[in-house]
């Protein structure tokens, strides 16, 4: 068992309980995450190709159960809200504010990333967690330098009734935003990392009053993560 | 018409949008043509791929509409960085939903369209324009009104077009560009191939026109016109050329011979190059 078989069980457990929604994981462990919790305790999850089909399973030739370009995603998936995106971010603060688009002074950025994309429109509509295959001060700031997906603080002030900042897994741990008055919480730390660490690695202060540990993949949840990524990939994203 | 005759029909400063998504069906011959072009200027509207780095390569744009520029299966747009890096060039940053929404409102002829997407993140911030509007009933939610994203010309690829302008996607999907091409008072279609209208609906089911004839002002048959993005079903992305473009893109001492031996010529020249490139790497 792997540090990413850990990670892959923690991004499935962000589903739990979602029943019959669209999951729009972004990355490739937060993808086998997704289809990890279709295939065991979360059967009734909608998932794409990434490109405009649903497909009907994980496992086995593709059978296409549905049809969902992206205007289609925007315009209506997205406002209609039985969505959960899992999105990357270059930044998250202490707030649960998510930066992808650039760092630095946005007139003339040191670093151009992707573009806010559609970190604003998730935040204001529907679950969204994020994943982070680095956990770093470097990532973790106090503020982000751009706001794409909105925090709590600014979702309160915007009036966003739908805002739904869910968690953020890591290779460390997972945290949330379940702090009083929403302050960033470890929830739990991955087998063989110490909360110390995790702090270390974190420029904001962190609620450690009740952290657990990761849950183990059974063995049943190991065969399927190795038949769905047979070639290990998961490993280069996440390395012990 | 030719991709060169849809260039001559635009002009400095205009507000152009191309279709397509990423480095996904991406009028990408029409983008070369412009960089022929001494066109000039340009505001892009434009879910963002190689067209937006390439006519950055060149100087063309002055202002860019955006919610993301990628490649896709390569994160970043060397260029498009480069552009913002040098600050060379102005951005409204939009969320991709919102985006879409102001190109709606266009195409409606409306002023604007009210959508959550947006409220609380730095799209505020940076577009200080941007208004909010409260909903008249009992709800009084505060809504962002996003502007009409009015074009003064499109640009897009399909698969499939006859020689009136009846155009056809084949791929699973259709992306933004009936949005794109009803926001503009011009759209012009590069198409893979021109065929006879009833070969449109012989070989595809109906819902596969996506535009008509009076909200297209010019088609071109530009075969492989997409290259090196995807047009399926007729070809994808030519994964081994982006990242050629990627890697001269990235490298100033690469990029004039990218330019040399790729863009200095008409389109036929380029395919010819490409064709030439694919031999080499084979």
């Amino acid at each position: 068992m792997s540090r990413a078989d850990i990670a892959v069980v923690a991004c499935a457990e962000l589903f739990r309980g979602d029943g019959e929604i669209l999951i729009s994981p972004m990355g490739f462990i937060p993808a086998l995450g997704a289809r990890l919790a279709r295939l065991t305790f979360e059967p009734d999850l909608l998932l794409s190709d990434g490109e405009a089909y649903l497909l009907q399973s994980p496992l086995g030739p593709p059978v296409i159960e549905g049809w969902q370009p992206f205007r289609k995603v925007l315009d209506t998936v997205v406002p209609h809200g039985k969505r959960h995106v899992v999105m990357g971010a270059n930044q998250i603060d202490r707030h649960g504010n998510q930066n992808i688009s650039a760092i630095g002074d946005h007139e003339r950025p040191a670093k151009q990333l992707l573009g806010v994309r559609g970190g604003p429109g998730n935040t204001a509509n529907h679950r969204t967690s994020y994943w982070v295959p680095r956990h770093s001060k470097r990532v973790f700031v106090e503020h982000v330098d751009v706001v794409s997906g909105v925090g709590f603080a600014r979702a309160r002030e915007a009036g966003l009734r739908y805002h739904d900042v869910h968690r953020v897994v890591t290779n460390l741990g997972v945290l949330d935003f379940g702090g009083p008055d929403h302050a960033a919480r470890l929830v739990s730390v991955h087998p063989g990392v110490s909360v110390a660490e995790v702090a270390a690695a974190t420029s904001f202060p962190l609620d450690t009053s009740e952290v657990g540990e990761s849950r183990k993949p059974t063995d049943e949840e190991l065969d399927l993560i190795a038949l769905l990524d047979p070639k290990s990939w998961r490993d280069k994203e996440v390395p012990e | 018409m030719t991709v060169d005759e849809v260039v001559a029909e635009l002009s400095d400063g205009m507000t152009l949008g191309i279709g397509g998504w990423g480095s996904r069906r991406k009028p990408m011959a029409l983008v070369r043509a412009i960089l022929r072009s001494p066109l000039k200027d340009l505001t892009v509207v434009s879910y963002g791929g190689p067209d937006v780095g390439l006519l950055a390569s060149a100087g063309k744009i002055r202002r860019l509409v955006f919610g993301f520029v990628t490649l896709d299966s390569v994160p970043f747009d060397p260029w498009f960085n480069r552009a913002r890096e040098s600050g060379s060039i102005e951005v409204t940053e939009y969320d991709e939903g919102v985006l879409g929404t102001g190109l709606s409102a266009a195409a409606q002829r409306l002023p604007f369209l009210p959508t959550r997407a947006g409220l609380g993140s730095d799209v505020m911030r940076f577009n200080p324009a941007l208004k909010t509007i409260r909903s008249p009933y009992e709800d009084g939610e505060e809504l962002l009104a996003v502007p009409a994203l009015k074009l003064d010309a499109a640009l897009i690829h399909l698969n499939r077009a006859d020689a009136r302008g009846n155009a056809q996607y084949l791929g699973p999907d259709p992306y933004f560009d009936e949005l794109y091409a009803l926001a503009a008072q011009r759209c012009y279609v590069s198409v893979e191939r021109i065929v006879d209208t009833a070969e449109l609906t012989g070989t595809a089911p109906v819902q596969t026109l996506l535009l008509n004839r009076a909200n297209v002002h010019g088609v071109v048959e530009t075969p492989h016109g997409a290259h090196f993005t995807t047009a399926v079903p007729d070809y994808g992305r030519d994964e081994r050329f982006q990242r050629h473009y990627a890697a001269a893109a990235k490298d100033p001492g690469a990029w004039p011979g990218f330019v040399d031996r790729f863009l200095s010529g008409d389109e036929t020249a380029y395919q010819r190059e490409v064709a030439r490139f694919a031999e080499e790497v084979a």
